[in-house]
């Protein structure tokens, strides 16, 4: 029997559980997972009127895009995790580089690009479905073997192969 | 496009006359969502954000979840703008960096901000996020805004 997380979807299926649907912000924001393979994670975040800055506008706030570039970030921090080993944010910036299209949903792309011992880092971009057209990038670092229980998306890095 | 004063800078007038700042967040659907609002009790502009659990990013710990820090610190920096300083438009987000000092548990997060260096277009805001013990940052920021409604790009 081969892994059920060598199968894309069923990867979709289970990191929508643990990263969205278990976290209760995550789930009041209605994050989904669109991808996620070794190293990568895109989530989506759909466009509601709660979530608007500018009630003038119609444009987003910037905090909902704060709080998915940081789910981003640390999904794909959990792809490449070969212990299981909790972590938390360390620091995040994000430039908002355009204001996201009102009604538009809104996708990030998160990278980890290099784990250490203590420190996994990641960058991102959100856009409205052309990456080369972004409203935000950011870059996230993270700690790695904080304190608390370790929950299962964080031990199952090794079992994720691209 | 529309010649109506933005609500929240028509609400700002108004609450520059009756003092209630908590009215400000009512013009923000973000901020009524997130139950982020300022008050000025003690005389200081703060912003606080009211524990709910839909905050929570840890159920383990638990532990309120690190993007509703980061976004709670920029409504404070916002709000200290528009009520510290003589901006005439909503300010603009440019960018944000959040260092994360400390798990917040599932309590209030009360922030401060402060106007590091004010330019004609560009604002460096630093804020700061605490929960029952001030000198216990939970998180802080550093935050660039423009002020100037010409070359608008970003967010707010």
């Amino acid at each position: 029997m081969s892994s059920p997380l060598k199968d894309p979807d069923q990867r979709i299926v289970f990191f929508q559980q643990w990263f969205s649907d278990t976290i209760p912000h995550s789930k009041a924001l209605g994050l989904k997972i669109i991808a996620v393979r070794r190293g990568f994670g895109s989530m989506q975040l759909d466009w509601r009127e709660e979530l608007v800055g500018n009630p003038e506008t119609g444009v987003l706030a910037g905090g909902p895009l704060t709080a998915l570039m940081d789910s981003c970030c640390g999904m794909s921090v959990a792809t490449m995790l070969s212990e299981p080993k909790p972590f938390a944010t360390l620091d995040l910036r994000i430039d908002y580089v355009r204001p996201a299209t009102p009604g538009k949903a809104v996708i990030a792309e998160a990278e980890c690009y290099r784990v250490t011992h203590s420190v996994a880092f990641t960058r991102a971009f959100a856009h409205h479905g052309d990456p080369k057209d972004p409203i935000a990038a950011a870059a996230g670092t993270f700690m790695l073997g904080t304190k608390g229980e370790v929950t299962r998306p964080q031990t199952i890095g090794a079992e994720v192969k691209p | 496009m529309s010649t109506l004063p933005n609500p929240l800078m028509a609400r700002l007038a108004e609450v520059r006359k009756s003092g209630d700042v908590a009215k400000l967040a009512e013009a923000i659907p973000y901020a009524r969502w997130m139950r982020i609002a300022p008050e000025n009790g003690t005389g200081e502009l703060l912003t606080r954000m009211r524990y709910h659990e839909d905050l929570i990013g840890n159920t383990f710990l638990p532990a309120i979840h690190g993007g509703t820090l980061g976004a709670m610190l920029e409504m404070a920096a916002i709000f200290h703008l528009l009520w510290e300083t003589e901006t005439e438009t909503v300010p603009k987000i440019v960018n944000i960096t959040v260092d994360y000092l400390r798990s917040a548990r599932p309590v209030d997060v009360i922030a401060c901000a402060k106007v590091t260096k004010q330019g004609r277009r560009m604002v460096n805001v630093y804020a700061e996020a605490w929960q029952d013990d001030r000198a216990k940052p939970v998180a802080t920021a550093n935050a660039h805004f423009l002020i100037k409604s010409d070359d608008a790009p970003p967010s707010l």
